[in-house]
Order: C-alpha cells, then sequence, then structure tokens
C-alpha cells in the first residue's frame, strides 16, 4: 500500500502539535477578553429536593457582583443530546435531583467574589427521598426522579432476533451471570470550561470546550429561548473530551444569559471537582447475561438484560441502551438474540457518552460469558471467538451491511503474537493470558444529524489551503487527519494546509466528534472539498498542456501528466494559472457527505444497518497477579485492530495506547466511589488513573483491510480499542489466579476474597 | 493588599502586583500570560501545571508566587529558542507524544529537569521523573519514547 500515497498513510506529526509543544494553543480557560468577568454556578447539596424559594438579594448587593441567574428567570426549555429525550433545565427549576446540580449562576468581577456570591444565595429546600441503586429505583414505590414519566425507567429497548428459546434449546452449554460494570469519569486534562459575548445586535458569540459545536449551538439557541441564528458557537483547541463534552452544561448556558445580562464577557471554567460531579460519567451499569453454546463452541443464544444508571438526566439516554443493543450482534454471529435495555434514573451525577459508550460494559459481561463457557467446553478462547467471528458481507441478523471485517485475522494474529498456544493455561500461577474482541461503527447511520459539510479554499499566491470543516479536534488528531486527506487529494504537503474548525459561523455543518464518525463523515467531506477544488485546476492546467483532465496527477506539490512526470507545472505554477485564466478566485472546493452507502435505520425499532462501516479489534492481555496482595500488574495488552487502513499510523498508535491506559485503569483502578449520591474521589488522588509507572507494554497489530466507503479505506480508530481492555484483562486474570470477577474494577480485596472462596471450595471438596 | 513582587521568567525580571495568597500558577497565568502553564486540578494532583523553578520542577498551583521571588522560574514559553523548538519539544512534536496537549508543557518541563540532572536516563528512570504528570490522552508510551529520543540525540 505505501507508496499509493504521499501523505495519507504516513507517520506525520499532527498540525497543532508544534504550537502545542511550544505552550502556544488557546484552550478555553487561556482566552481572555477586555472586562471580561468571572462566573460560577451554585449547586445542589443534596441528592433530592424541591426548591421552594432562592434569595439572591444579599449576593446582589455584595460590590463587584453584576448579574446573578436561577431557574426562575429562565425559559422553561429543555436541553438534552437525543431530540426526544430532552429532561434537563440549563438551571434546575422546581427541584433538584442530584448533589451538584446546577441552581443558580453568577458573574462578578473576579473569582473570589463570584465565589462570596455563590455563598450569600440562601436556597430553602424540601428534601424529598432519593434512590441511588437502578435495580432499587425501577421498584414500585421508588421516589419518581421526574414525575412526567411515571418511572424511573426514562428508556427501553426490546430487541429480539431469531428464536431465541429454540437457541436456548439446541445449546448444549447455558449460564447466565450477573455483570456490574462501575461508573468511571472521562477525566480529560483540560477541565470544562466556556466564554460569552453579547453584541449590540442582540447575537451571542460562545467559546466553549465541546465536541459538537452545532449541537451547543442548537441546545443554546433552545435554552436561551433565541434563534439559532443568533448564536455563534466557536471552539477553540480542546484538552481532552472522551465524550464527556459532548453536552450543553450550566457553564455555557449562565455565560451566555451573564453575558447579555450584564453587557460583558462572562467566563466560566470549571474545577476539577465540578469536572467529577457536575459534567457525564460512563453509566454504571448492571448486566444480566445468558449464553448458551454448542459441543463445538457454536453460539447459538444469547439474552441479555441492562440496567444503565443514569444518573438524574437523560443525556444520550436511548442512545446509549441501543449502542448496548447493538453491539450484542458484533463482532460474532448470534443467530437468536434478545435484548432487554432500561435508562433508569437515579439521584446520582449523569451518565453520558464516554468512549465505547454503552459498549465496554456489555462487552464484559459477555466476553466474560464467552470465556465461561468456553472453559466448561473445554475450548479454548481463542478457538471460541474464531468460531463465531463475524465475516465481511455475510447476510448478517439485524441486517448488518459489514463490508469489510479483519476480525478472524485480528484474533489469529493477536493469538500469534502472544504465543497463545503455547503459554494459555501453562504459565505459573498467578501469571496469566487472556483475550477479548470487539467492533465499533464508524458514526451512525440513524440520526438525525448525519451528514458533513466541508470546504477546501485556495486563494494564497503561495498555494496554501484552507480547509473548513466543522469537525471538532478534541485532542485525537480531526484536524490532521482531515488535513491529510485533503492534501493527498491535492498533492500538497501538510505545511501547505492550514484547517479551520469549527465555528458554527464560518465552517460547515457538522455532527461533531461523536460515535466515531469524524474519519468517515468528515474525512469523507474533505475528500471530497479537495476533489472538487483539483477538478477546477485540473481543467485549467489541462487546458495549457492539451491533455484531458483525467489524465492529470496531484502529488507532491505537482501536477503532471500521468505516465510522463515531466510534462506538467509545480503545484504553485497550477494556481497562478487558475489565477491568470481569468477564473473566478478564490478556488473553492465544496463536499457533502451523508451517509448513503447503506439503508438507514431507526434507532429503537427495525432491524437495518447501524452504521456504514464498522472497525473491529481483539486485545489479548498479560497480567502477573501478587497471589499475597491481591495486586494486579498488567504487563501487556496485544491489540489487532482492524482501522480498515491507518490515515496515519501514529495518530492510531497513539490512540490505541491511550485507549488501553484508559481500559486498563477502569479494570483495575478507576471507579466512582459514592455515599448516598456524593461522589467520594473527585481528586485524581482518590480516582486513580494510570499513571507512566503502571502503564503496559502496547503492542499494535494494524490489519488492514480498506474499507470501500471510508476515505482512503479508513473506518473509525481511537474509540472501539478501549472496549475489549478490561474484558481481556479479566479474562487474564482469572486465568492467572482462578478468581472469575464479576464487578469492575478488579481490586486486590475481590481477588483476595476470590482466592479464599477457592480455597474453602478445594478443602470442602478435600 | 496587595504587594508588589518581582519574578523572573524565563530570564526576564517582572514587576507585578499581587495578593500574597496568589499561587504561582495563577500569576503566571493571569497576571503575566503565561497561559502555557495549564491548570488541570489547582490541587497538586495532576501535574499539568509544572514549571521549574531553580531547575526544579515544581508544581506551580502549590507553589506561592512570593516562594518564587528571587528564582529562576522557567515554563514552556521560555523553552523554544527563537521560535525555534527545542530538541525536547521537537521530539515530542515527532514521535507523537501530543494528542490534546494539555498535559504536554508540563510534561515536557518534567523532561527537562531529568534530562538536565540525568543526561542518559533508564527508560524506568523516565517513567519515574513523569509520574506525577498525568495524560489522558497518550497512554505515556510515546512521550516515554520522544525523552528517550531526546536524551539520545544529546539535549
Ligand atoms: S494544576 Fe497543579 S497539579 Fe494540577
Ligand atoms: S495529550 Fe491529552 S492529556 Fe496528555
Amino acid at each position: 500500500m505505501g507508496n499509493e500515497y504521499s501523505v495519507v498513510g504516513k507517520r506525520l506529526p499532527r498540525i497543532d502539535a508544534h504550537g502545542k509543544a511550544l505552550g502556544q494553543m488557546q484552550y478555553i480557560e487561556d482566552i481572555v477578553l477586555p472586562r471580561m468577568l468571572c462566573g460560577k454556578i451554585l449547586r445542589s447539596p443534596l441528592p433530592h429536593a424541591k426548591i421552594l424559594n432562592i434569595d439572591t438579594s444579599k449576593a446582589e448587593r455584595l460590590p463587584g457582583v453584576k448579574g446573578i441567574v436561577t431557574g426562575k428567570g429562565i425559559p422553561r426549555k429543555t436541553y438534552g443530546i437525543v431530540p426526544k429525550a430532552h429532561d434537563e433545565y440549563a438551571l434546575a427549576i422546581d427541584k433538584v435531583r442530584y448533589i451538584g446540580d446546577d441552581v443558580a449562576a453568577v458573574a462578578a468581577v473576579d473569582e473570589d467574589t463570584a465565589e462570596e456570591a455563590l455563598s450569600l444565595i440562601k436556597v430553602d429546600y424540601e428534601p424529598l427521598p432519593a434512590v441511588f441503586d437502578p435495580e432499587e429505583a425501577i421498584k414500585p414505590g421508588a421516589p419518581l426522579i421526574h414525575e412526567e414519566y411515571g418511572s424511573n425507567i426514562s428508556a427501553k429497548i426490546l430487541k429480539n432476533f431469531g428464536d431465541i428459546d429454540k437457541g436456548f434449546a439446541e445449546a448444549d452449554y447455558v449460564r447466565e451471570d450477573r455483570f456490574y460494570h462501575q461508573a468511571v469519569n472521562h477525566a480529560p486534562l483540560e477541565p470544562h470550561g466556556a466564554i460569552a459575548l453579547y453584541d449590540a445586535r442582540g447575537k451571542f458569540t460562545v467559546w466553549s470546550s465541546t465536541q459538537i459545536p452545532f449541537f451547543m449551538r442548537r441546545n443554546l439557541a433552545k435554552t436561551l429561548d433565541v434563534p439559532e441564528s443568533d448564536v455563534r458557537v466557536i471552539k477553540p483547541t480542546v484538552g481532552g473530551g472522551f465524550g464527556q463534552k459532548l453536552d450543553l452544561f450550566a457553564k455555557d448556558f449562565g455565560a451566555a444569559w451573564l453575558a447579555r445580562q450584564t453587557g460583558r464577557p462572562v467566563k466560566i471554567i470549571y474545577n476539577r471537582e465540578e469536572v467529577f460531579t457536575c459534567t457525564r460519567q460512563r453509566h454504571p451499569m448492571v448486566i444480566y447475561v445468558k449464553t448458551g453454546i454448542k459441543k463445538d463452541g457454536t453460539i447459538v443464544a444469547q439474552h441479555c438484560r441492562i440496567y444503565a444508571d443514569g444518573g438524574a438526566y437523560n443525556s444520550t439516554a436511548p442512545l446509549i441502551i441501543t449502542l448496548s443493543a447493538y453491539f450484542m450482534m458484533i463482532p460474532y454471529m448470534i443467530r437468536n438474540l434478545r435484548f432487554e435495555g432500561h435508562h433508569v434514573y437515579t439521584n446520582k451525577p449523569v451518565g453520558g457518552a464516554m468512549r465505547g459508550h454503552g459498549i465496554p460494559q456489555v462487552r464484559f459481561g459477555c466476553e466474560s460469558s464467552l470465556d465461561m463457557l468456553a472453559e466448561e467446553a473445554g475450548i479454548d478462547p481463542v478457538a471460541l471467538r474464531l468460531k463465531n467471528a463475524l465475516r465481511a458481507n455475510e447476510p448478517h441478523p439485524a441486517q448488518y451491511k459489514i463490508y469489510t471485517c479483519g476480525l478472524s485475522e485480528a484474533i489469529e494474529k493477536t493469538a500469534e503474537s502472544m504465543q497463545w498456544k503455547d503459554r494459555y493455561g501453562k504459565l505459573p500461577k498467578g501469571h496469566g493470558i487472556g483475550i477479548a474482541a470487539s467492533a465499533y461503527p464508524s458514526g451512525l447511520n440513524n440520526m438525525s444529524h448525519i451528514g458533513a459539510g466541508a470546504i477546501v479554499k485556495i486563494q494564497q499566491d503561495d498555494g496554501s489551503v484552507t480547509l473548513l470543516s466543522g469537525a471538532a479536534d478534541i485532542g485525537q488528531g480531526a484536524e490532521s487527519m482531515l488535513a491529510q486527506i485533503a492534501a493527498e487529494v491535492l498533492g500538497v504537503t501538510l505545511q501547505e494546509m492550514r484547517v479551520l474548525a469549527a465555528d458554527t459561523e464560518l465552517t460547515p455543518l457538522d455532527s461533531g466528534t461523536f460515535g466515531s464518525g469524524v474519519t468517515f463523515r468528515a474525512g469523507n467531506a474533505a475528500r471530497l472539498a479537495a476533489l472538487d477544488a483539483r477538478k477546477q485546476i485540473a481543467d485549467v492546467v489541462a487546458d495549457k498542456l492539451e491533455v484531458s483532465p483525467d489524465d492529470l496527477v496531484f502529488r507532491d506539490k505537482r501536477v503532471f501528466v500521468q505516465g510522463s512526470s515531466d510534462k506538467g507545472m509545480s503545484w504553485n505554477e497550477a494556481i497562478k494559472a487558475v489565477q491568470y485564466a481569468d477564473k473566478p478566485m478564490p478556488i473553492v472546493g465544496r463536499g457533502f457527505y451523508h451517509v448513503d452507502a447503506v439503508e438507514p435505520t431507526t434507532l429503537l425499532t427495525q432491524e437495518g444497518n447501524f452504521s456504514p462501516a464498522y472497525s473491529f479489534m481483539a486485545q489479548g492481555a498479560e497480567v502477573k497477579v501478587d497471589l499475597e496482595t491481591g495486586q494486579v500488574k498488567v504487563l501487556k495488552v496485544t491489540a489487532g485492530h482492524d482501522c480498515g487502513f491507518a490515515l496515519n499510523p501514529i495518530s492510531v498508535e497513539g490512540q490505541l495506547e491511550g485507549s488501553v491506559a484508559g481500559g486498563a485503569g477502569q479494570a483495575i483502578y478507576e471507579d466512582i466511589d459514592w455515599d448516598e449520591g456524593r461522589i467520594r474521589n473527585t481528586n485524581f488522588l482518590d480516582y486513580k488513573m494510570l499513571t507512566s509507572l503502571e502503564m503496559p507494554d502496547v503492542e499494535n497489530i494494524e490489519v488492514i483491510t480498506n474499507d470501500p466507503y471510508g476515505p482512503f479505506g479508513a473506518k473509525e480508530a481511537g474509540e472501539g480499542t478501549i472496549i475489549p481492555t478490561a474484558a481481556c484483562i479479566t479474562n487474564a486474570v482469572y486465568n492467572a489466579t482462578g478468581v472469575r470477577i464479576k464487578e469492575l474494577p478488579i481490586t486486590p480485596e475481590k481477588i483476595l476474597k476470590g482466592l479464599e472462596e477457592l480455597k474453602a471450595k478445594a478443602a470442602a471438596k478435600a | 493588599m496587595k504587594q508588589l513582587i518581582e519574578l523572573k521568567v524565563n530570564g526576564e525580571v517582572y514587576e507585578v502586583a499581587i495578593e500574597s495568597h496568589r499561587t504561582l500558577l495563577e500569576v503566571l497565568r493571569e497576571s503575566l500570560g503565561f497561559v502555557g502553564t495549564k491548570r488541570g486540578c489547582d490541587e497538586g494532583t495532576c501535574g499539568a501545571c509544572t514549571v521549574l523553578v531553580n531547575g526544579k520542577p515544581i508544581l506551580s498551583c502549590l507553589m506561592l508566587a512570593t516562594d518564587a521571588i528571587g528564582a529562576e522560574i522557567e515554563t514552556i514559553e521560555g523553552q523554544a529558542i527563537t521560535g525555534k523548538p527545542s530538541p525536547l519539544q521537537k521530539a515530542f512534536v515527532d514521535y507523537g507524544a501530543i494528542q490534546c496537549g494539555f498535559c504536554s508543557p508540563g510534561m515536557i518541563l518534567s523532561a527537562k529537569a531529568l534530562l538536565r540532572e540525568n543526561p542518559k536516563p533508564t527508560e524506568r528512570e523516565i517513567k519515574e521523573a513523569i509520574s506525577g504528570n498525568l495524560c489522558r490522552c497518550t497512554g505515556y508510551i510515546k512521550i516515554v519514547e520522544a525523552i528517550k529520543v531526546a536524551a539520545e540525540s544529546n539535549v
């Protein structure tokens, strides 16, 4: 493949890396506007309470306080990610539903004054009974968190494929287990923030650390009750998101509202405690999995029931349980499946999209279930997975259209590199290996917002190219990826490329960094925009050279005739040629990509193709467990990864390594610790993530499948890779110790308890 | 009550009026505009605010600005010589050690302090030196590699 391209597929530094290395990029907190005020949010100290009265008079009288807004003063407009599940006010109206719920926003001349003002606001609450456990919350008589739903189940999904009863009847081995996946914080290193400006024409400009500028604009306009055209959202450099920066937050609304109220710019930056408590977290989930296999390892039926603990509001509610459901149907062929998903309200901080979004939880359950059955049936876990691995272009029970699938290759190569055959079950006690697999969509086919536009603008006499895209780089490298695609098409280098992204006023509509669709959507849009621009240049150059435009090659800053590379001109000459041919300048190429390669489907009801393409991943973990202390050390993760084609191998590796760090952290450390709805560990001392010292080795095995619809064959890379990590570590820990962990994280206490139980069992037998 | 102090940052002396309880991080970012120094937690747990004080990496969110009077303070802004990245910065760029970049200034300064003291560190020593700098994006592997490369190229 390598030499086919000059820019894509190359190990090139990202276009923003220099600026970041030099400390020059502007993140939200770095932006300073003249006469800017500091905003702060007052938060609920109670998990569930009626707001009887809010008295702001004392705070208003504090010198330096310029503006205050409470739920009483704002439009009764709810917002959310999924249109039909809007249930959250920008500031609490009538009642608060979790500790940390947004109650009021204040703007003052400085942070100290704003904080003092918060302490002077008097809120009278009437405490209400609260519920913290999803399985408790669905019992009759549980306190209702949103009365209008009549129940705490705010979203439900039931999916049936094939005949589950017949499937289980055919099974030789069946087992049912309950699993629990803990709550996890995304913990982007940059805390969330917003700055708003309200101008004399009545327009808002809002800078926000957001992953989806256009969703932010929509939700801001809705909650402010102004037309969308009155709101401009600009995304500065964003210091990590992982899904946590999808939603609107009180800081966005509060900054905008107070900017209008005070006539001055307002900035609100969350502190780390607020990031932990008042943004989003990975949904804690109870997962019941029943799986049936035949003697030869064929999975004949699977039944899964989940309760996703959504906390106080919906955020992505219908979507997360849908993703959980659909990704039971992949990466293995399961002909008979039943999935029951519930999104449940509790009086806890809110669940939201997080890298993998609903899938790591169910795959942890399913991959554990498969390993347990493999043992019962005496089948090797690798063989079991290979037996059931989906293949490209096979008819699929849920009507997925899988054009490329490197799963078997990924499993085989991972196992081979781990020397699976020689080592599985043969390592000394305390030392083990395990495997797991998954798949991930490259964007969703079934959201309202599935298109992306791009504009390529060439006007500079130095031949430089500006790409305008609404895609949001949050650190994953989206801008560089788009620049590489456009540069490849135009035959220029990254040096010529500038990317402007994203500004709702200037850049085309895009659904942002969500569901791993950036490569597919924005990448294809950038490719098409560059092709459009290239065609305009090719027409002029072809005229000059008296050849057909189709015979021209754009490569390495030259435009030349295919087969005779000396017949041509430099890129800059080509641009000049367009200019002197009296063609309109600037050259503008327009691209729009909409998922049309496949049948669209709806979220909740029917079968259909979920995504234009699926990436596949198999991961194997090698762990050592100290049998005295129960400490787990993850030594290595070997990862076979089919992302179609790596547009930038360094970035793809970096994404993989980052997701292994996250996945391993979730396996062995990360756990939000609750006490009656209050998070106990809202800092990095108590919420432990992997540091450089605990990071395992990572081996990346690229599986190239060249998706026919992906830009240059690329599919999603970097989100799905977090899914199998915790699952394969859990399986490896079992292999090392005989202790089957069904509730994450794998703590030393659980290991020691498991070892004790094994000992007791062995003693009883003897 | 504000107090007029002098701070020496990247070789230049700045005069600044501050309240005595201001942290070095606040003064660097808010009074002097060195916003390359990042605030990830403001409570000494993430390492994003790392700067060098008399050559030693310190968490500027935990240090009072007044305690840095008379010291040599180095921030990320002082690392590039006339806009040209230092070898360490270049290695971070070339080896993919930067994703969102929020940890990068602190990482680069921790690495710089290490290489100054120990120009040929082992991999373990590199990992130890940056173990107080959290990175949520990269998994550290490429950061360690970049530091190794910078050390080998004899910074
Ligand atoms: S901001 Fe200083 S350690 Fe996090
Ligand atoms: S690159 Fe994002 S935290 Fe390190």
